[in-house]
């Protein structure tokens, strides 16, 4: 597991113990971030009608369609903003989009 | 050795700029300050500075550019007027928060409109709320002196803030001034090397400038902020202080002529400081006990000092060079009030908005002044903001 650069920087820090400027140090710590609470729909992936086509994939604003070995996961809800935009590009159906509150608990 | 020479406001801020020699001057011309980049890229030509000069297109750019000049680690520099200094307005509070030492030469100009490119202060006043240090100069040898200090309390560890060193346009930018000059290496000893803390040119650590701020960090930040503009004070300070050793030339955060026994006093910023004292010496030799005030540094804000200073005047006229157009006066009589509120109520005060648009102010409309001043104490005027040398019916 990756370790957050930033982890000693939360949301309960005082101000004296932010960086001057707010600098970042270390790179790629947006994935500690939970962004995915901005989320305003849910995409559903349903694994029976994927092909693993992975036409899905590249077109993720937010990275949050994980693929290992060649093969698509499920979503990583903790950064999916539900644009729904991989619902659009499959051609099998197999992404279904729900308003929040709609989707089954995840 | 100290040389005696001769020069404009525009012509120090130059020599004081080869002298610093910068790694980055990013600027884009404006009346009247156009002859400082004008003159930097002479001397570049010239092999006299090893700076790039960029020149780019617009003063948001080139606030820009400095930017990122100085988040990579080098000591950046530009200089602005009026418009172009409201065209950086949304660079310089970036600057300030990311806590970058730049330095900006401001030569102020009147905001448009009407357009007009003479002398007031609104453009700099207008970037009060910026987060920038601003120290105000009354001539050119103050020019020059208060560029050499503005990179030592810059980058001080304890400030990490971007300076503007402020002169009147045309006024000081233009004429031709007798000044002391000091030599190179003394100036570049006292001035030292710039070591950055943080940078972006670090091959082995990333790092990462300006990012979104949530709610959650957004005031702690400003906060921060706070305490670096606070802390500024004791560094102007004690740079001042090394100055005066070193080169022989006092500065405080504000001069005081003529303020030991003074019981009436005029408070103002800049070239027309040098009127007022003409004015308050004549009015000393007719046995009205005169003084005035001439603020140098309006950011941080030297309250507690001025409050201390003015404890013993029976009235005081605070004089703006930029309207404000609150409807109660400038932003230095508001500043100046508020830090005698509470201290030294007994002071009369008035607000005079002067000089708008390079409109002269003579020693005659001092002499009016401290006539008034008379009168806040008399009872006879008890007006809280007047305009000076304006045509009214």
């Amino acid at each position: 597991m990756k370790k957050n650069p930033m982890e000693n920087i939360t949301e309960t820090s005082p101000w004296q113990d932010l960086t001057e400027g707010s600098f970042v140090f270390g790179e790629g710590n947006s994935e500690f971030f939970n962004t995915g609470d901005w989320r305003v729909r849910t995409p559903q992936w349903n694994p029976d009608q994927c092909r693993q086509c992975l036409l899905c994939f590249p077109v993720c604003p937010d990275s949050s369609i994980p693929v290992t070995d060649s093969k698509r996961g499920d979503f990583d809800f903790a950064h999916c903003k539900g644009c729904a935009i991989c619902a659009k590009v499959c051609p099998f159906g197999a992404i279904t989009v729900s308003r929040v509150g709609e989707e089954e608990s995840r | 050795m100290t040389i005696k020479d001769r020069m404009s406001g525009n012509q120090a801020i130059a020599t004081a700029i080869r002298q610093i020699n910068p790694d980055v001057i990013a600027a884009f011309p404006i009346t009247p300050s156009t002859e400082i980049p004008q003159f930097v890229s002479s001397m570049k030509a010239e092999g006299l500075v090893d700076t790039e000069f960029i020149a780019v297109e617009s003063e948001h750019s080139a606030m820009s550019a400095c930017i990122g000049a100085s988040a990579a680690g080098v000591r950046a520099m530009t200089a602005t007027s009026s418009a172009g200094m409201a065209l950086m307005y949304e660079l310089l509070y970036v600057a300030a928060s990311d806590r970058l030492p730049i330095v900006l030469a401001a030569v102020n100009r009147a905001l448009t409109g009407p357009i007009n490119i003479n002398a007031d202060h609104s453009d700099s006043m207008g970037a009060r709320d910026s987060g920038w240090i601003q120290i105000y100069s009354e001539n050119a040898q103050e020019a020059y002196d208060n560029m050499l200090m503005a990179h030592r309390i810059a980058e001080d560890p304890a400030v990490s803030l971007p300076v503007m060193i402020c002169q009147d346009g045309f006024i000081t930018s233009h004429a031709i001034e007798n000044i002391l000059i000091e030599e190179d290496a003394p100036v570049r000893a006292f001035i030292g090397e710039y070591v950055p803390v943080h940078h972006l040119l670090q091959p082995d650590k990333s790092v990462g400038v300006g990012p979104y701020s949530i709610s959650a960090f957004y005031m702690e930040m400003k906060r921060a902020q706070f305490e670096a503009m606070r802390n500024a004070r004791a560094v102007i300070r004690k740079v001042s202080d090394d100055f005066g050793a070193k080169f022989g030339r006092q500065y405080g955060m504000f001069e005081e002529y003529r303020m030991e026994d003074a019981e009436l006093a005029v408070l103002l910023m800049s070239s027309s400081a040098g009127t007022g004292k003409d004015a308050v010496d004549a009015l000393r030799e007719q046995g009205v006990k005169a003084g005035l005030v001439k603020l140098r540094v309006f950011r941080p804000f030297p309250a507690e000092d001025l409050a201390f200073a003015l404890k013993d005047l029976k009235a005081l006229a605070i004089m703006d060079k930029s309207d404000g157009f609150s409807g109660n006066g400038g932003p230095l009589g508001a500043e100046v009030r508020a830090a005698i509120y509470g201290v030294h109520d007994g002071i009369k005060t008035i607000n005079y908005v002067y000089g708008l648009g390079g409109r002269d102010i003579r020693v005659d409309d001092f002499f009016t002044i401290f006539g008034v001043l008379e009168e806040l104490l008399d009872g006879r005027t008890t007006d809280r903001v007047r305009h000076i040398g304006v045509r009214e019916k």
